[in-house]
Order: C-alpha cells, then sequence, then structure tokens
C-alpha cells in the first residue's frame, strides 16, 4: 500500500541547469485552495510579505502555472481535481502541500472521506508543517524550493514522469472510476 | 544591390529585435512601478526576461487542434508586421502613401490570431475572453478613427512619413490638437487592455480570458507578442502626436540623427507607457458595457471636438502645415 517512491536525485542533462536557473527565478503559481491555508496566501502576495519579489505571481489556469500550491485537507472528492489539475500542468512542475493535513492527515486522520498523504498520489516537492502554516514559513518555503530547484532535488515531476504506473495505481484505489 | 538589400534586412531585424526587448522592459518597469505604488518592493526590472526564457524552456504538451499551434505564430508575426510599418524614432522600414489607414488593418492582424487560437482551444472563459476583446475594440475603435480623421484633415496627409515631417516642421500633433490627444490617450487605454479596460483578461473573472489555454511556449509567444504590441501601440501614440521623437532631421546630420531619435522617441514611448501604467495601478476594472458606455461617450465626444477644431483651423483659418 505504501510503496512510494524515495525523492533522489534524478541524473538530469547539464545544459538543464539553465533552465533550472530560469525556473526557479520565475515560479508561476496555482493554488489550489483546499481548507484554511487559502487564507495565508492573500498577505503572502501583498505588500507585507510581497512573493512577487521572488517572481512569484498567481496564475489563473494550471496551463500557465508551474508550482501548485495545495493549502490544506484534501477529500478524496477534491483529489480527483488535484490530480486532473496537476496533469494539465508544463513540465517542469513543482508542488507545494500545506500544513499539517496533507502530511498525515491533520486533524482528520481518522476521518472516512480525507486522504492522509499527499505524495501518494501526486510526487509533492515540498512540506511546509504547521497548523496553519504562517505567511514567514510560506516564504520560507518558497526560498527552499528555489534552492532545491537550483540544485536540482526538486524533481517531483520526472518522478511522477519515472513512476506513472505506482501513482495511478495509488490514485486507483481511491477514485475506483475517472468520470465523476 | 544584394549588399543594401543585406544591410536594410539587417537594420530592420535589428529594429524589431530592439522593439520586443524594450517591450520586454517595459513590461518589467511597470511590475516594479505598479509594486511602488502599492507599497510592495515588487520584481527587478528584468524579470519578464527571466519569465520568457523559462517558458520557452518549458515542456508543452498541450494539444487542441493545429490553428491553435499557429496562432502565437500569427500573432507575433502580425504584430511585427505592424511594428515594420511604424516609424520608430523616425526610421521607415516599410512605407508608402496612405499607410495610416493600411496600419489601421494591420493592427487587427495580432489580435486576430490571438482570437482564432483562443477560439480553437474550445474554452469557455477564452471565448467569453474573446467576444470581450472585439467588443472592447468596437468601443475604443470609434474615437480613435475619428481621432486619426482630425490629423488626416489637418496634416492633410494619410501617409505617415508625410506626417511625421510635417510635424517636424510645422507643430506636434500634441500642440496643435491637444483635445485629439486626450482621445487618442483614452483610447489608448483600451487597446493596450490596461486596468479600467483590462477586461479580455480578466484573471479573476474568466481565468485570463483568451490566455486560458496557453501554457509552456506558446505563451511565451504570446508574451513576446504583448511585449511588441507595447511598444507598437506606444510607439502609434508617439508617431501620430508627438512627431515620433523626431528632433534632428536625418537629412541634415546623418546617422547621429538617427541615434538621437531613437533615445528620444525612447523617452517618448515610456513616458506615454507610464501614463498606462499609473492609471493601471491604482484603478479597478469596468464592466464590458459600462466600458462601451464610456468609451461612446466621453472619448468620442471628445474627439469629435478634436475634429472641429482640426477643420475649422484648416478650412476657416487657413492653418496649412
Amino acid at each position: 500500500m505504501n510503496e512510494n517512491p524515495l525523492p533522489s536525485v534524478i541524473p538530469d542533462k547539464e545544459w538543464k541547469k539553465i533552465q533550472r536557473m530560469l525556473s526557479k527565478r520565475s515560479l508561476w503559481m496555482i493554488h489550489f485552495c483546499t481548507g484554511c491555508g487559502a487564507m495565508e496566501m492573500p498577505p503572502v502576495m501583498t505588500s507585507r510579505y510581497d512573493m512577487e519579489r521572488f517572481g512569484i505571481i498567481p496564475m489563473a489556469t494550471p496551463r500557465q502555472a508551474d508550482l501548485m500550491l495545495v493549502t490544506g485537507y484534501v477529500a478524496t472528492k477534491t483529489l480527483k481535481r488535484i490530480v486532473r489539475v496537476y496533469e494539465q500542468m508544463q513540465d517542469p512542475k513543482y508542488v507545494i502541500a500545506f500544513g499539517s493535513c496533507p502530511i498525515n492527515g491533520g486533524i482528520y486522520w481518522d476521518s472516512y472521506n480525507i486522504i492522509k498523504r499527499l505524495d501518494k498520489y501526486i510526487p509533492v516537492d515540498l512540506y511546509i508543517a504547521g497548523c496553519m502554516p504562517r505567511p514567514e514559513a510560506v516564504m520560507d518555503a518558497f526560498l527552499k524550493l528555489m534552492k532545491d530547484i537550483d540544485e536540482g532535488k526538486a524533481n517531483g515531476w520526472m518522478r511522477y514522469r519515472k513512476y506513472y504506473d505506482q501513482y495511478k495505481r495509488n490514485q486507483m484505489r481511491i477514485f475506483k472510476r475517472w468520470d465523476e | 544591390m544584394i549588399v543594401d538589400w543585406l544591410i536594410q534586412a539587417g537594420l530592420v531585424a535589428l529594429y524589431l529585435f530592439l522593439a520586443v526587448v524594450i517591450g520586454l522592459l517595459f513590461m518589467g518597469i511597470a511590475r516594479k512601478v505598479t509594486a511602488r505604488v502599492q507599497n510592495r518592493v515588487g520584481p527587478p526590472v528584468y524579470q519578464n526576461f527571466l519569465d520568457v526564457g523559462k517558458l520557452l524552456a518549458k515542456k508543452t504538451n498541450i494539444k487542441h487542434n493545429w490553428i491553435f499551434d499557429f496562432a502565437p505564430l500569427f500573432a507575433l508575426a502580425g504584430v511585427l508586421l505592424a511594428l515594420a510599418y511604424l516609424p520608430m524614432g523616425g526610421y521607415k522600414m516599410l512605407s508608402g502613401e496612405g499607410d495610416l489607414i493600411l496600419l489601421l488593418y494591420i493592427m487587427a492582424i495580432p489580435a486576430l490570431g490571438f482570437a482564432l487560437g483562443a477560439g480553437a482551444s474550445a474554452n469557455p472563459n477564452a471565448g467569453v475572453g474573446v467576444m470581450r476583446a472585439l467588443m472592447l475594440m468596437l468601443s475604443y475603435e470609434m474615437p480613435f478613427l475619428l481621432v486619426l480623421l482630425a490629423l488626416m484633415i489637418f496634416y492633410n496627409t494619410a501617409s505617415l512619413s508625410t506626417l511625421l515631417e510635417k510635424q517636424m516642421s510645422f507643430a506636434w500633433g500634441i500642440v496643435a490638437l491637444p483635445i485629439s490627444a486626450l482621445a487618442a490617450d483614452l483610447a489608448l487605454q483600451g487597446m493596450m487592455m490596461e486596468k479600467p479596460f483590462d477586461i479580455p483578461i480578466a484573471p479573476h473573472e474568466i481565468a485570463s480570458g483568451p490566455l486560458v489555454e496557453f501554457g509552456g511556449k506558446y505563451l511565451g509567444m504570446l508574451m513576446l507578442y504583448s511585449a511588441g504590441s507595447i511598444v507598437l501601440e506606444t510607439t502609434l501614440f508617439v508617431d501620430l502626436f508627438l512627431g515620433g521623437g523626431v528632433v534632428l532631421n536625418p537629412a541634415h546630420y546623418g546617422i547621429i540623427a538617427y541615434v538621437v531619435n531613437y533615445l528620444v522617441w525612447f523617452v517618448f514611448i515610456f513616458i506615454v507607457w507610464m501614463i498606462a501604467v499609473l492609471i493601471n495601478a491604482v484603478f479597478p476594472r469596468f464592466r464590458i458595457e459600462q466600458a462601451f458606455k464610456f468609451y461612446w461617450k466621453w472619448p468620442t465626444v471628445i474627439a469629435i471636438l478634436g475634429l472641429i477644431q482640426a477643420y475649422i483651423m484648416s478650412v476657416f483659418m487657413g492653418v496649412v502645415p
């Protein structure tokens, strides 16, 4: 059940360094606002903690985005939408999971319709612990993600391609069918 | 013969390349200025170069149909063609008699390409966005055409190069026809889709409208297109009303005149762009019918007043530039 591929540095071509350098400086973000984490985004975007100084701007559609924020608990119904949004994003793409709920279920750990680990269904590059993480923590996570991208550690999208079957198997265990 | 042709082609390529670079720089400056107005730090001014580089380096896996693939190229090529018809700093790349009217048609090509791609994506948001864009175009073209009519009556020409010469020898359009210049600047705000009129690409209502299905390399091309169109629209205003930035006559001063004129042109389009950006930074968004009503009411009235002024000056007072 819990066979999740471990995050490791997947070897990449040398010239992709330029791409990583560019993509860490202009992360376009789509925030999938589930749960209470969405409330932490406005301070991060606006003048107090202005994330645009790092080139991170909110985008309206997943097609244009590089970075997805899952901001809170993930219900089984929401998971399908998250997977669809994630698959519509263009590679390279990164995921940040917010708060304790996507890590281990948080306060919903024994709920019948909340999944416990997001990482089993889509690859997560970075977790922010806390219930809820403060905007400082979010900014810190962005900086950490930028560092990881630069070092080639944030390679969730490569993991998703490499272990696609296992991710799909985990997802189908939840969904039963795709078209509802 | 062939060498002349090559030099000419190289110069045109250089000018178009510089126009796109200036457009990207202007987008970055606009983001920085907007951030400062909103009491933020804002991204560095070269942010949009990073963005375009990132977008063009992304893997792109969007499949709709060949029109969708073709549309960003169509838009970029259309905007480059329109830029080639505009004198930038007094340098004429392509020109001919009546190119002011021709330009109006050419300026519709990039928007059309954009609409084509958005329509081909079959996304309802894109459809709504395109419909709004065409409606907005219908609204700002009315005052803008009246302004062009006033200019054509006053300067008695439909050729951009003759217009520049006459503005240099007589008086700039903004001095001779200030009322028309005001109407043109109001129309320009809608043409550039800046804040009271960013109805077609409203990100919070219709998920960035026509752009909704574009991502990766397609979006990179469209970003280059919008960079070009910023320069196109500001240059149009500068050429019509500020003499195209021509302060030295190239016939007398040669190459120095081109360099100085280019710098003056750059300062002028920067000022025109900054006016639009500062309005953009503080205003909310109109609804489409409000924008339509606004354009067919105030700028149209102002443009008609400008037309009357131009007519009286040229016909009754005998002012002939």
